[in-house]
């Protein structure tokens, strides 16, 4: 089991949350060309290894989390609040590596 | 068929059987690379291994390497759930997956390999009536396109399938049924030796423990691969593997690609007596589920991808709880049944649920890839199609709907109306 350091709500198991998909994609403008839209909606870097990806606490605070998981070992190396605001009212803003492996061993 | 492969009879079976079984010849060469090849397919799944058998019988191309990094049939055509149907409603599925279920039909006598097809039909469980509508819809559709289907109202399905939960206090209460009676499941390790025995006797080298790690490229051509076992040239390089596609995809030339790896378990029971004469499967609310039973007896069956990104080819126990949830909705009497074996695989998730068999913008490139959890059904089909593109240098008729640019092109082949997603099945 994948598990979740949350910054309020400490680590907790991944059937608490629900996963939002790959982090690094860049929605062009609205009135931006076509191939920019394409490029964002449709095409991932799906890498074999490390992974910036959203997951949602839906089964605790509700925050959205910027994780960045290994997709071979499903080790996690860092976990923040995904929005920039939110992390900076809460004085969470820094990228949080957890210190040990919170993930891997399934 | 080349005479040094003898060809498997009655006769034999017995005469085999009376003397140990110890004077079968090999079931496939294993021979050292050559330097030149007029194809190239990278992965020996069912895919590439059907590509390789329909390029050598269909279009008289024989001087082809399939390339495999571990042993073939060892990624997801060994590690599927084996169910077989062509219940799809979208023109581009539709023709394709019906093309492929009539290949299946005769591929016993084809590669004269038993594949174990067995047409013990596709029931597919309705809860309500908005469910039994949008599936009426679909199985209309179907029966237009000649594709047979039918709906079983409650009291052919009790008589049928006695043993399902048909309690009115059952979590979901079952309504009826849609069901595809020349769908079934095939033995899949049987589909992938079948194909590369009778592609290797039609002169074909299957090259098993040689990895294709980078591509050569010569004035915008793709010419050749380097493996672990050094440089092999070709012609025209295919590739075929699934899970893997978008770690090649840069290499050779193709950049991202509307794919992401997600992976899918699948669990096998103990041995119990005959019990499940059918595939039967449903999704409602947050459940989905598939069941069928081996002629070994196990119940094999599955559910949902993770849901999250990943290579790994082991499972989690989320899914094992979901699924086992999933079993007991409808078949509260396997509840003491122990589970035997799980699994998973890597699968190449599109983002409309449908796959790609097409040229690239990289001449001497061809893509086979984006099946998602269901590119067993397709193994037939899709390597007659993906021979026809490479050896044509230009799609079938059949497949030319499955091309990677459709998105660019609002071209989408999305069954389930869910949008641009890599989670469809
Ligand atoms: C649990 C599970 C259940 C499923 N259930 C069903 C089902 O019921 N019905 C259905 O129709 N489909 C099902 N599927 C989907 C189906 O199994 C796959 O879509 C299909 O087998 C894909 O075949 P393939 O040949 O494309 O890929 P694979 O069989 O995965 O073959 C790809 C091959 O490429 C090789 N490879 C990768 N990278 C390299 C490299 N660099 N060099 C050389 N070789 C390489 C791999 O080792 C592998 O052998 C299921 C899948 C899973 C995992
Ligand atoms: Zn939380």
């Amino acid at each position: 089991m994948i598990r979740i350091d949350c910054p309020f709500c400490g680590l907790r198991d991944h059937s608490e949350f629900t996963y939002e998909g790959d982090a690094t994609v860049q929605y062009p403008a609205l009135d931006a060309p076509m191939e920019d839209w394409y490029e964002a909606v449709f095409l991932r870097e799906n890498p074999r290894g490390p992974h910036r990806e959203f997951w949602r606490h839906v089964g605790g605070c509700g925050s959205f989390l910027e994780v960045v998981r290994d997709t071979v070992t499903h080790e996690i190396t860092e976990v923040k609040l995904a929005h920039p605001g939110m992390a900076a009212a809460t004085g969470k803003a820094a990228a949080k590596t957890t210190e040990k492996a919170t993930g891997g061993s399934e | 068929m080349s005479s040094t492969m003898r060809r498997y009879n009655a006769l034999n079976v017995f005469w085999n059987g009376l003397t140990g079984n110890k004077n079968w010849d090999r079931a496939w060469r294993d021979p050292e690379p050559k330097p030149k090849y007029e194809v190239i397919i990278v992965g020996a799944g069912g895919h590439g291994l059907a590509t390789a058998y329909y390029l050598a019988k269909n279009h008289g191309i024989t001087r082809v390497a399939v390339l495999e990094k571990g042993w073939l049939g060892g990624g997801n055509s060994g590690r599927n759930t084996t169910i077989v149907r062509s219940n799809y409603m979208m023109p581009g599925n539709c023709a394709f997956y019906e093309h492929s279920l009539k290949l299946w039909e005769n591929l016993s006598h084809e590669l004269n390999y038993n594949v174990m097809f067995s047409q013990r039909a596709h029931v597919s469980l309705c809860f309500s009536p908005g469910q039994r509508d949008a599936m009426a819809r679909r199985y209309n559709t179907m029966r237009l396109s000649g594709i047979d289907g039918e709906w079983w109202a409650l009291d052919k399905l009790r008589k049928n399938i006695p043993y399902l939960n048909y309690g009115e206090d059952a979590r979901y209460p079952i309504i009826g049924a849609f069901v595809q009676p020349r769908a079934g499941t095939a033995r899949h390790d049987a589909v992938n030796w079948g194909y590369a025995r009778t592609a290797d006797a039609l002169g074909v080298d299957i090259i098993q423990q040689c990895e294709v790690t980078d591509f050569i490229h010569e004035n915008g051509r793709v010419v050749g691969v380097n493996t672990n076992r050094g440089e092999i040239r070709a012609e025209k390089v295919g590739l075929a593997v699934a899970g893997s596609t978008s770690t090649l995809a840069p290499k050779a030339g193709l950049g991202r690609l509307p794919i992401e790896t997600h992976k899918l378990q699948a669990f096998v029971s103990e041995p119990l007596k005959p019990l499940v004469d059918h595939v039967i499967v449903y999704g409602v609310g947050h459940g989905h589920f598939y069941i069928s039973q081996s002629d070994k007896g196990g119940l094999v069956f599955g559910g949902d991808l993770d849901f999250y990104n990943s290579y790994a080819q082991k499972g989690n126990l989320p899914i094992y709880s979901d699924v086992a949830g999933c079993a007991m909705n409808i078949m509260p009497m396997v509840g003491r049944v122990k589970i035997l074996r799980q699994w998973a695989g890597i699968m190449d998730m599109s983002m409309d649920g449908s796959p790609f068999i097409c040229k690239t913008d990289v001449p001497g490139l061809y893509l086979n890839a984006g099946w998602c959890y269901g590119g067993f059904k397709a193994i037939p089909g899709s390597g007659w199609c993906f021979a026809h593109t490479i050896a044509h240098d230009d799609p079938h008729d059949i497949n030319a709907p499955l091309s990677l640019d459709r998105y660019r092109k609002g071209r989408h082949i999305d069954e389930g109306g869910g949008g641009p997603v890599p989670k469809h099945h």
